[in-house]
């Protein structure tokens, strides 16, 4: 039953089968993030109360719905690898942070933008700004910890325990922020309950969400590919993908 | 055997007063160079003092982590620890305990002098007390998490800092708070449960991290 699970870890298997994936990952990502964003930006109405303004909400909240799930799907190769030692989850692990890390970046940033008329400042210590700026802390802790320690082994093992404990933390960390200082408009956005925004809004919404989602996927996937050929370059099988590429061009 | 080890760590520490020392006076500088640094009127000082004392206390266990396994990695007795018979968890977990009596518990005791001069009222001095009891525990637990992933690093200090800060917002949160609370008059029951369930979380989770963590940098060679 875990054969595939396996078989799926060999680097050489993975790159085989998300050369042939990847495509459809980054073309449905450009679609729905193209249909979406003019739909969002131009056609669907502009709100009642926030004008145009909350146009930008197109942007940013699949941007913070994404960058929560990316670092618990970052956590969750680390916890991967921690169990069952497949080198494919710590490859997977390094290739999300930084990823991880800018998207929070833009959800921070797009929320600054928004906040400026909206509340009249750049920045207010409110619950889910700080949590996200506590987000983006955890990812650059990574990043710094891979970064520091120069024996890759080892450095995979620290980072994967390190998102392990950021994602006991996070949690704790979120209900404390949540306790300490509320402003933030609740979440408006569900799959599950009757949208609180007229459809013409929550639409695109969507298609913006999943193409975020598709986005990151294909970055996520051409990452972890680059770093796979770089680590596995004295291999018999990328020497022969390598020749076989040069005799294509030739 | 764990008492055993709290008693080396104790007795290590005290043949150099030093390292006991100098987080204290980091702890006691830091406070004193904000009444200088923003006002030196009672009532900006009486409110800000919570925060001030959190921070200073969450600094100085910082600074007081980076040395936690230093000397036993270089001269090898943390290497001979994780391959002895007893389970290594505890051996950790002893060296959290006695580097907590040596450096947080001291700090804890010095914090009402600091209170006073941040003239604190005698109510927060007394939750201020109690969180950092409870707090600095804590925050040992989840500093030996950072300080074992970064020993032998040379850059240990700065990254233990960037890993280990954003793991401390609950703790000063909650202890910020409660002395806040305890200053307005309220109850602060509910503030000291919270921060005994930290606690006890950590407890039960943090030496395994930590052993790990040390069992992942020593396998490096």
């Amino acid at each position: 039953m875990w054969k595939w699970f396996y078989k799926l870890g060999a680097p050489k298997s993975f790159f085989a089968l998300s050369g042939k994936l990847l495509p459809w990952f980054s073309i449905s990502a450009l679609l729905f993030l193209s249909i979406g964003m003019v739909w969002g930006l131009l056609f669907s109405p502009p709100d009642y109360q926030q004008g145009d303004a909350a146009r930008i909400m197109f942007i940013h909240v699949p941007a913070s719905i994404l960058a929560q799930s990316s670092y618990f799907m970052m956590a969750s190769a680390g916890v991967i690898f921690l169990i069952w030692r497949i080198k494919l989850a710590e490859v997977a692990l390094q290739c999300a942070a930084p990823i991880g890390a800018s998207i929070t970046f833009l959800a921070l940033i797009t929320g600054s933008i928004w906040g400026k008329p909206m509340w009249g400042t750049w920045w207010v210590w409110d619950a889910r700004l700080t949590s996200t700026l506590v987000l983006f802390f955890l990812f650059v802790g990574i990043m710094a910890l891979r970064s520091a320690m120069e024996n890759r082994a080892s450095a995979g093992r620290a980072t994967s325990l390190l998102a392990l404990v950021g994602l006991v933390n996070l949690p704790i960390i979120k209900f404390s922020v949540d306790w300490w200082n509320t402003l933030h408009q609740s979440s408006s956005f569900s799959l599950t309950e009757k949208p609180a925004m007229p459809i013409e809004m929550w639409f695109p919404l969507l298609l913006m969400v999943i193409g975020f989602y598709l986005f990151f996927f294909s970055v996520w996937v051409m990452r972890i590919r680059t770093e796979i050929l770089n680590r596995e370059r004295k291999t018999d099988w990328v020497r022969n993908l390598i020749k076989e590429k040069v005799s294509h061009a030739v | 055997m764990l008492i055993g080890i709290v008693r080396r760590e104790i007795l290590l520490t005290m043949r150099h007063p030093a390292d006991l020392l100098n987080p204290l006076v980091f702890f006691v500088l830091v406070v004193s160079l904000f009444p200088l640094g923003i006002s030196p009127s009672d009532e900006i000082l009486r409110e800000i003092a919570p925060g001030v004392i959190w921070v200073a206390a969450l600094l100085a266990t910082l600074l007081s982590m980076e040395l936690m396994f230093k000397s036993d990695y270089e001269d090898g007795s943390l290497e001979q620890m994780s391959i002895s018979p007893q389970p290594f968890m505890m051996l950790v977990g002893g060296k959290i305990i006695g580097q907590w009596l040596v450096s947080g518990l001291p700090l804890v005791l010095i914090s009402p002098m600091l209170a006073l001069m941040l003239s604190l009222g005698e109510e927060g001095i007394k939750a201020m007390f109690i969180s950092l009891l409870l707090g600095t525990p804590t925050l040992s637990l989840l500093g030996s998490i950072g300080a074992g992933l970064t020993i032998g690093l040379k850059k240990g200090g700065v990254l233990i800092a960037i890993l280990i800060l954003p793991l401390y917002i609950p703790t000063l949160i909650l202890g910020t708070h409660m002395i806040q609370v305890a200053e307005a008059g309220g109850t602060y029951t509910g503030e000291i449960l919270w921060m005994s369930a930290l606690l006890a979380l950590s407890v039960g989770l943090a030496p395994f991290a930590t052993a790990e963590s040390i069992r992942i940098v020593l396998s490096d060679g």
